[in-house]
């Protein structure tokens, strides 16, 4: 779709024209991320997430795809060829630090691009779709995360295998042979690492295919904006390109210096020594966590520690730790008020600035930490309120919440004055 | 539906939370948890600083060689370096000649097989061998070390937490344990107290016992701080052998990201500069 | 279209246009620039790493090789025939006029002075990259004598030299060194 007022594509040389019959393959990346998508132009720098992890997913594939030309993916070998990739070969340490540190940065720019799509309310209606497919997208990273995780075959690769392909375990009666099936055997083993690689290589791939999806259902409506309020006419919109293909374009900019300084001077500040240790069956780090992204998902696992009626604490952990994901596939559902954006909700605002923000915040502390008081405790605070947040409170809160007077236009927005009819 | 079902499930995660959450409050109030002994008695690295330390780090040649030498004298008997070739010596400025006769005179002769009979044999290594480790296999190690397995020292200064002052650390922090350290925390048979080590108690004897173990070639007095400085110096070096090259090209990477920022910014300014004239001129 | 217009009313502002062309031309040429940039190690990873050119020369041990002997040893992953040839093999290749030759060389041009009597050649035909009989022993040496290529039948001489079938060139003579009298460096 597109606005009535979008530019249309003309192609200048015959090359152009003799391609837009055979192929219009120039048209569709012109109206798709050009100047023929008007976007709205008062999008501030929470917008810019989006295709700054996009081009870390870029990053990670091609970094990843060179890793793959040198790894061997054995149990015997893949310390050792990993370590191969760090001294000898040509630049390697190169790739194998921005491959490892590449993926913090996807999920930091995934993280913010989410919790843009949750304080302006860019999951609620025409917008479900688009919400929807970020979701799956965010799952499949998650998947490919873990995985390659494990490729190393370091002490925390390994037991990090087994902790959460343990987690099937808790599932009542077929959980141990799901295990098994997982893992090709009772333990993390060649076939766990075998398959764990191609599922990594594969994966991404699924990743930027949800991804297309995830832009052209995004291309339906149109891109979502600071006030949540419709675009209305050709006033309130600029062309993608060369306005917000500007503003991408510094920003990325920024993005690369944050990570050189962390590829370049601290690579191994988000990781953890325990990898460096070949992985040993017979030894247990000893504090087994996931990378620092998977922390708030891993402080709700662990908090559960108690039994229910005959619902072990294990599996309720587990439930809890999906259903705390899952939750946002209904969120535009759950979310009732017909704001969309948390600038013009008074309550939504508070809630989320001094509820969810401090939440994650602790889970995912309390994820990082030592399983030990107070952080299990801290933890089960932060897991109530968490479950409430999205289960309770937003569902009840359009009941009670008055909205602040929407402006009428994008353009009165940003100019403070009534929409002129112009043009 | 979906928010009636939803606010059951939420009901029931939030309610089970805050129910275990009392249950655990009660629990730490009425019993609080003891520290282990541990967390009494360990002590964190001492403060060490290297050549290599931060983004302007730089390799000091000589305090690797040196720190080879006492790796050479003092460690390699148990511990291995399996990740580290001679040729890689030539980065801590030895020549070609150097190499291969540090390689041919290496203690520990690299295992291959007789061209003649086709059975395990050995040989004296070459430049291009990793070097050799002291025992065949790990049951072997653990058997020769009274069960405790010497770990391989190429990574050891990334594989623990604290890094090259760790090293450092415990190298120099053998002492007779406290008087008030209690019995259970003791060192057992062939274990030897150091507080810079997690458990405290840890199978290796202090390895560099006294003054003067090697004799430096460079003049430089072989004190025990002065050898187990230098060691972690070069084991900084055999985990991370491309730490020049990466500072430097970081500097680069960095300098050049600068200036194609600010030119972006300055690009991304004007051509924006239309729309937010339009919108100053509706505020005027 | 009332952002189209702004923009094109901007840029006939006189004096402005130019600076504002420059810094986007600027900006765009260092993105480029910094990606062709990055396109060197991406490309260059490829190339052989530190292990494998640390094998890239070997020092072959050749006192057991005794007149009219050789053996196939292997060097950058590929074989190497070193032999010691004998008085009439020397006698042989020196014997044959350069203008019968396709790719005219001389045993001398092929070996160290002094030490006429080894012959180290790589053992891959020039013309496919086959591996040529003779160097073990009772293979099949060709009519000359010296190696021949089963895959298209090229003949090589005492010199290794080609002078049958359809390779285009002589053996190659990889850059070797004696040490010693008995320990030569190849590579």
């Amino acid at each position: 779709m597109s606005f009535p007022w979008a530019k249309h594509y003309t192609p200048s040389t015959e090359f152009g024209q003799w391609m837009d019959e055979k192929l219009p393959l120039p048209r569709f990346v012109y109206n798709s991320l050009g100047a023929g998508y008007p976007a709205p132009r008062n999008l501030n720098y929470m917008w810019n997430f989006g295709s700054l992890a996009g081009i870390f997913l870029v990053v990670q594939i091609v970094t990843g795809i060179i890793l793959a030309m040198h790894y061997a993916a054995n149990a015997d070998i893949a310390f050792d060829s990993v370590e191969h990739i760090m001294r000898d070969v040509n630049s390697g340490w190169m790739f194998r630090y921005a491959h490892a540190n590449g993926a913090s940065f996807f999920f930091m720019a995934i993280y913010l691009h989410i919790g843009r799509g949750l304080y302006y309310g860019s999951y609620k209606a025409p917008r479900e779709m688009i919400w929807l497919l970020g979701v799956v997208i965010y799952l499949l990273a998650m998947a490919t995360a873990f995985m390659g995780y494990v490729l190393p075959w370091g002490q925390m690769s390994f037991w990090g295998a087994k902790v959460i392909t343990g987690l099937f375990e808790a599932i009542p009666l077929v959980g141990t042979p799901i295990q098994e099936l997982l893992l090709g055997g009772f333990a993390p083993d060649n076939a766990a690492l075998n398959r764990f690689f191609s599922l990594h290589y594969l994966l991404p791939f699924m990743i930027v295919g949800v991804i297309i999806l995830h832009i052209w259902a995004l291309h339906i409506p149109g891109s979502n904006n600071p006030t949540g309020v419709d675009v209305k006419g050709p006033q309130d919109t600029v062309p993608f390109h060369p306005y917000y293909t500007a503003k991408d374009g510094w920003t990325l900019g920024l993005a690369l210096i944050f990570f050189s300084i962390m590829l370049f001077f601290m690579p191994n500040f988000l990781g953890h020594a325990e990898n460096y240790i070949p992985a040993n069956p017979l030894s247990t780090p000893a504090n087994i966590v996931p990378e620092w992204y998977f922390w708030p998902w891993y402080a709700i696992l662990r908090a559960f520690t108690v039994d229910f009626l005959f619902i072990p604490a294990k599996l309720l952990g587990v439930l809890a730790m999906f259903s705390a994901i899952l939750v946002w596939f209904f969120l535009p559902w759950l979310d009732k008020s017909p704001v969309r954006s948390g600038g013009y909700r008074p309550l939504f605002k508070k809630f989320f600035w001094f509820g969810l923000i401090p939440c994650i915040a602790v889970l995912g502390y309390c994820g990082g930490a030592h399983a030990e008081e107070p952080f299990v405790m801290m933890s089960q605070i932060a897991t109530a309120y968490y479950f409430a947040h999205f289960l309770i409170i937003l569902p009840l809160l359009s009941s009670f919440e008055k909205p602040e007077p929407l402006p009428n236009s994008i353009t009165e927005a940003v100019t403070g004055k009534p929409l002129e009819q112009a043009s | 539906m979906v928010r009636i079902f939803g606010m059951l499930i939420g009901l029931f995660f939030t309610g089970w939370m805050l129910v275990t959450f009392v249950l655990g409050a009660n629990e730490y109030v009425t019993n609080p948890p003891v520290k282990a002994v541990e967390y009494q008695f360990h002590l964190e690295p001492k403060e060490a600083s290297f050549k290599s330390d931060g983004p302007l780090g730089k390799f000091d040649r000589q305090q690797l060689q040196r720190g080879f030498q006492v790796y050479k004298e003092v460690c390699a008997a148990c511990h291995s370096l399996r990740l580290v070739a001679f040729r890689n010596l030539e980065e801590l400025g030895y020549n070609e000649d150097e190499v291969k006769a540090i390689a041919a005179n290496w203690p520990i002769p690299t295992p291959d097989i007789d061209p003649a009979t086709g059975e395990m044999s050995s040989r004296p290594s070459l430049a291009a061998d990793k070097f050799p480790k002291p025992f065949a296999n790990d049951v072997a190690a653990g058997a020769a070390n009274n069960n405790a397995i010497p770990p391989d020292l190429s990574l050891i200064t990334k594989a623990r937490h604290g890094g090259a002052p760790y090293i450092y650390s415990l190298l120099t922090g053998y002492q007779d344990p406290p008087a008030e350290l209690p019995e259970s925390s003791r060192p057992g048979p062939g274990l030897h107290y150091n507080p810079y080590f997690p458990n405290l108690n840890l199978a290796m004897a202090s390895p560099i016992a006294g003054d003067d173990m090697v004799s430096y070639s460079d003049g430089t007095a072989a004190t025990v701080d002065q050898m187990a400085m230098d060691v972690s110096a070069f084991l900084i070096w055999s985990a991370e052998p491309k730490l020049e090259e990466r500072h430097q090209l970081g500097w680069a990477v960095i300098g050049f990201l600068l200036i194609a920022t600010i030119l972006a910014y300055l690009s991304f300014r004007t051509i924006w500069a239309d729309v937010k004239a339009e919108k100053k001129k509706k505020e005027a | 279209m009332a952002t189209v217009e702004t923009a094109e009313s901007a840029v006939s502002e006189e004096g402005g246009v130019r600076r504002r062309d420059f810094i986007n031309i600027a900006a765009v040429s260092f993105a480029g620039a910094g990606a062709v940039a990055t396109v060197f190690p991406l490309v260059n990873q490829m190339n052989p790493s530190a292990d494998v050119l640390a094998l890239a020369s070997i020092e072959v041990d050749i006192s057991a090789i005794e007149e009219g002997q050789s053996i196939k040893t292997s060097w950058r992953k590929q074989p190497i025939f070193i032999r010691n040839l004998t008085a009439p093999e020397i006698a042989e290749a020196n014997a044959v006029s350069l203008d019968e030759l396709r790719d005219p060389e001389t045993l001398a041009d092929r070996t160290t002075a002094g030490k006429e009597n080894w012959l180290i050649t790589l053992g891959v035909c020039t013309h496919l990259g086959c591996v040529p009989l003779g160097a073990a022993q009772g293979e099949v040496k060709g009519e000359y004598g010296g190696y021949f290529c089963p895959c298209h039948g090229s003949h090589y001489d005492t010199a290794a030299r080609i002078r049958k079938g359809p390779a285009p060139t002589n053996l190659v003579v990889p850059e070797h060194e004696f040490l010693s009298d008995t320990v030569v460096k190849i590579g």
